[in-house]
C-alpha cells in the first residue's frame, strides 16, 4: 500500500510507502496519528500549516459487510481540536481497491486557485478546477461523472468550503453518485476549501484490489460477521426498514427530543416527522425506503425521498437531520425538511450544525420558530455567501454569540445533536468529554440508555453514566478504524461471537495476531493521541463540560437537569483496565 | 380506568392504519402492561422497549389512570 502526499503549495504530489508505525492503522487511528505527528496543534486550521487526510478503513474495499466507511482527519476550524470526520459513500472501498492506505493534503494552493485530484491506478494527478468552482456539490459530481465515468466517486466540496465557512462538509458520492453522504462535522469542507481543492474524482478501473493474508479465513469470517449481523434485531430488522429517522418517535417518547431550541424533550408535531410517515411517504410516492450507501452493506439504512411530484428530493436523511431542522425548529413539514436536506448537501455544509445554527437563529429572533421558509431561506443565504450566510455557515456558537444568544448547544463550538443530555445523560458525558466535541457517534450511551441495546442504563439518573460512555468511546474509536459502519455496534454490543469475527477478518487480511483485547487498546491509544493533541491546541478539562443551560434549566417532561459533575466527567479519561476487560 | 398506548414501528400493524399507532383503552383496575399486551395479541417476540410516561418498565408493571403506555420493536440508527 501507499501514502499519496499532495502538496498545494508546490503543485506536486509525492508517492511514499507506508511507514511499519502506521502498517496496523486505517480510518480514524490513521488519520488522528498522521494529524497528531504531522500538524502543529496551535496552528490555523484554515492556513498553509494545517493537512487533511483521507485514508479508507482497513477493512475496506474486501467482503467484509458494512465496510466501506471513510475518515477524514484534520485540525478542526470548528472546534480548534482534533477532527476525525467519518462517512459513507463509495470512496473508502476504490481507495483500498487502489492500494491507498491514505491521502494526505498539505500546504495551500496559491492565487486562490481551486483544483480537483484525479486518483487512478497509475497515481495522483492535480487538475485545474476552474469550470467547477462556485458550483454545488450536485453539479459537481454530475460533471466529473460525465468526464470520468459513471462508475468514477466524488469527493468534493460546495460553495460552503470554498467560503471556507466552519460548517463546511465535505461530500461524498452515494452509489448513484449523488452527494448524499458526507464528512460531515468539524468543518473539514473548509479544510479542503482553504488548500484549493475543489474535489477528488476516484476511478478504480483496473485497480489491484485489496491483499487478503488468508483468503480462506477471511471469507469464513466475513459471511460469519453477515450473518451475525443480519440476525440481529436492529440491524437486520429495524435499520432496513425504517432508517435512522424510527428514533424520531422514541427519543420523543423518553422525552429527548429536543424541541424549540432544547427548551424541552417533546415535540407537539412529532407524528408529521417520524421515521413511521417517512416510510409511508418514501413508498406512496416510489421512493427507496432501503438504500445501502455502499455496495455490501447488509443494514442499508439509508432511503431515497422523493417529492410531491415524485421526483427525487434527496436521500441519506437522517434522524438527526429531521430532528434538527423539525422538532428543533418546531417544523412538522417533512417536505420542507428534505428540501433543507437537499440544500445543506449541496451547499456542502453539515446538517448538524445547521440544525443547531437555525434553532439559535429562531431564538434571536432572525426568523420565527416554525418558519421552514425562513430556515430555507437562511440556507440559501450561505450559497450566496451574504455576510448572514456567511455567519449562519459558521455554525451555532457563531451565530449565537453575534447575536447575543445565551442558548447555544455546543461543546468544544460544535453543535449537540438529536438527544437533550438532561434527558439521555450518558450521551451527555459524550458530548462533555469527546476529543470531536459534541458529538452523539462518539459514544453512542443511547443504546443502553434508551434502546436496550448492550445493557440498560436509566437515561434519568447519573448511575453508570461515565463508565458506559467511556466504555463506548474507546470501542468507536476502534470501530471507526476498521471501516465498519458504527451501526455493527448494536450486533457487537449485544453478540459476544460477534467482535472476535472482527477480529479474525483483521488477522486473516493482514496477517496479524490480534486478540479482542487488542481492540479497546487500539482504542484508548487514539483517544490518547487526539486529547494530547487537543491539551496542545490549548483544551483542559474546563473545555469538556456542557453549556450552562443544561445544569440550571430543566428539561420537561422529566423536568432535569443535567448534574454529572466535573470531578466524574474527568473520569471518563480515566483508563483502566477495567475499561479493556467490559468494554467491547 | 383510562390508558393511553402507543404503539411504534412493525407494532402500528396491531392496530387499525387510521389510529396511527394510537388507541386509547379502557381497563380494569391493577391491569399490567402484560395484560395489555394479551389483551391486544401483541406480538411478543417483537417487543424491546416499554415506556410508562416516558420511563422505560418492566412487563409486570401495574398501570394508573391517565398513564401514557409506549410500547417499541427493536430499533436503532445515530
Amino acid at each position: 500500500m501507499k501514502i499519496y502526499r499532495v502538496n498545494l503549495t508546490k503543485g506536486e504530489v509525492k508517492t511514499e510507502d507506508v511507514p511499519e508505525k502506521y502498517a496496523a492503522l486505517g480510518g480514524r487511528g490513521l488519520t488522528s496519528q498522521i494529524i497528531a505527528d504531522e500538524v502543529n496543534p496551535t496552528c490555523n486550521p484554515i492556513g498553509p500549516n494545517n493537512k487533511l487526510v483521507v485514508a479508507p478503513g482497513l477493512l475496506s474495499g474486501t467482503m467484509a459487510p458494512s465496510s466501506g466507511r471513510l475518515s477524514v482527519g484534520t485540525k478542526s476550524p470548528l472546534t480548534g481540536g482534533i477532527k476525525e470526520s467519518n462517512s459513507g459513500g463509495t470512496v473508502s472501498q476504490k481507495l483500498a481497491k487502489l492500494g491507498i492506505k491514505a491521502i494526505i493534503l498539505e500546504g495551500q494552493a496559491p492565487d486562490d486557485k481551486f483544483y480537483f485530484l484525479k486518483v487512478t491506478k497509475d497515481g495522483v494527478d492535480l487538475e485545474p478546477a476552474d469550470d467547477l468552482v462556485g458550483k454545488g456539490n450536485y453539479d459537481v459530481m454530475a460533471e466529473l461523472q460525465d468526464e470520468y465515468g459513471d462508475d468514477s466517486c466524488v469527493m468534493s466540496i460546495g460553495q460552503a468550503g470554498e467560503y471556507r465557512l466552519q460548517s463546511a462538509s465535505i461530500a461524498v458520492t452515494d452509489p448513484e453518485g449523488r452527494p448524499t453522504r458526507h464528512c460531515g462535522r468539524g468543518g473539514t469542507g473548509a479544510v479542503m476549501g482553504s488548500k484549493g481543492v475543489k474535489a477528488v474524482v476516484i476511478d478504480d478501473t483496473d485497480a489491484p484490489g485489496v491483499t487478503l493474508a488468508d483468503k480462506d479465513r477471511f471469507k469464513t469470517a466475513a459471511r460469519d460477521f453477515s450473518k451475525i449481523l443480519l440476525g440481529h434485531p436492529v440491524c437486520g430488522e429495524g435499520l432496513p426498514a425504517y432508517g435512522t429517522a424510527v428514533l424520531v418517535n422514541i427519543l420523543n417518547e423518553a422525552g429527548g427530543l429536543p424541541t424549540k431550541n432544547f427548551s424541552r424533550g417533546r415535540f407537539e408535531g412529532v407524528e408529521k416527522i417520524s421515521g413511521e410517515t417517512m416510510a409511508e411517504t418514501i413508498e406512496a410516492r416510489g421512493g427507496k425506503t432501503t438504500h445501502a450507501c455502499h455496495p455490501g452493506c447488509v443494514m442499508r439504512c439509508s432511503q431515497i425521498y422523493h417529492d410531491k411530484d415524485g421526483e427525487y428530493l434527496t436521500g441519506g436523511f437522517e434522524y438527526e437531520t429531521i430532528w434538527g431542522f423539525g422538532a428543533n425548529a418546531e417544523i412538522d413539514d417533512l417536505d420542507a425538511i428534505a428540501t433543507m436536506d437537499r440544500l445543506c448537501d449541496d451547499i456542502g455544509i453539515d446538517t448538524i450544525e445547521m440544525c443547531g445554527t437555525i434553532g439559535v437563529a429562531m431564538e434571536a429572533g432572525i426568523i420565527e420558530f416554525g418558519d421552514a421558509e425562513g430556515a430555507i431561506g437562511l440556507l440559501k443565504e450561505v450559497k450566496e455567501g451574504t455576510p448572514l450566510g456567511r455567519i449562519i455557515g459558521s455554525g451555532a456558537g457563531f451565530t449565537g454569540k453575534t447575536f447575543g444568544v445565551t442558548r447555544v448547544p455546543v461543546v468544544k463550538n460544535q453543535t449537540i445533536p438529536a438527544y437533550d443530555p438532561r434527558a439521555v445523560k450518558g450521551v451527555g458525558v459524550t458530548y462533555a468529554t469527546s476529543t470531536m466535541g459534541a458529538d452523539h457517534t462518539a459514544g453512542y450511551a443511547v443504546t443502553a440508555n434508551i434502546l436496550d441495546v448492550g445493557g440498560t442504563v436509566n437515561p434519568l439518573g447519573k448511575e453508570g453514566q461515565v463508565d458506559l460512555s467511556r466504555d463506548l468511546q474507546i470501542a468507536t474509536a476502534a470501530v471507526d478504524s476498521t471501516g465498519l459502519c458504527l451501526f455493527v455496534a448494536f450486533a457487537v454490543l449485544d453478540e459476544e461471537e460477534a467482535l472476535p469475527k472482527v477480529v479474525e477478518m483483521l488477522n486473516a487480511q493482514y496477517g496479524l495476531e490480534l486478540t479482542v483485547e487488542d481492540v479497546p487498546k487500539l482504542g484508548m491509544s487514539i483517544l490518547k493521541a487526539e486529547r494530547e493533541f487537543n491539551i496542545k491546541a490549548g483544551f483542559s478539562s474546563a473545555d469538556d463540560r456542557l453549556p450552562e443551560f443544561f445544569e440550571t434549566e430543566e428539561c420537561p417532561p422529566h423536568n432535569t437537569k443535567f448534574d454529572i459533575t466535573p470531578e466524574e466527567l474527568d473520569e471518563v479519561y480515566n483508563f483502566s483496565m477495567k475499561s479493556i476487560t467490559s468494554s467491547r | 380506568m383510562r390508558v393511553e398506548l402507543r404503539l411504534f414501528a412493525t407494532l402500528r400493524d396491531s392496530l387499525p392504519p387510521e389510529n396511527r399507532g394510537v388507541e386509547r383503552l379502557e381497563l380494569t383496575e391493577d391491569s399490567t402492561v402484560d395484560d395489555v399486551i394479551n389483551q391486544l395479541q401483541l406480538p411478543r417476540d417483537q417487543i424491546a422497549v416499554i415506556m410508562i410516561n416516558g420511563k422505560k418498565v418492566a412487563l409486570d408493571t401495574v398501570l394508573k389512570d391517565n398513564d401514557r403506555l409506549g410500547i417499541f420493536p427493536p430499533v436503532g440508527g445515530g
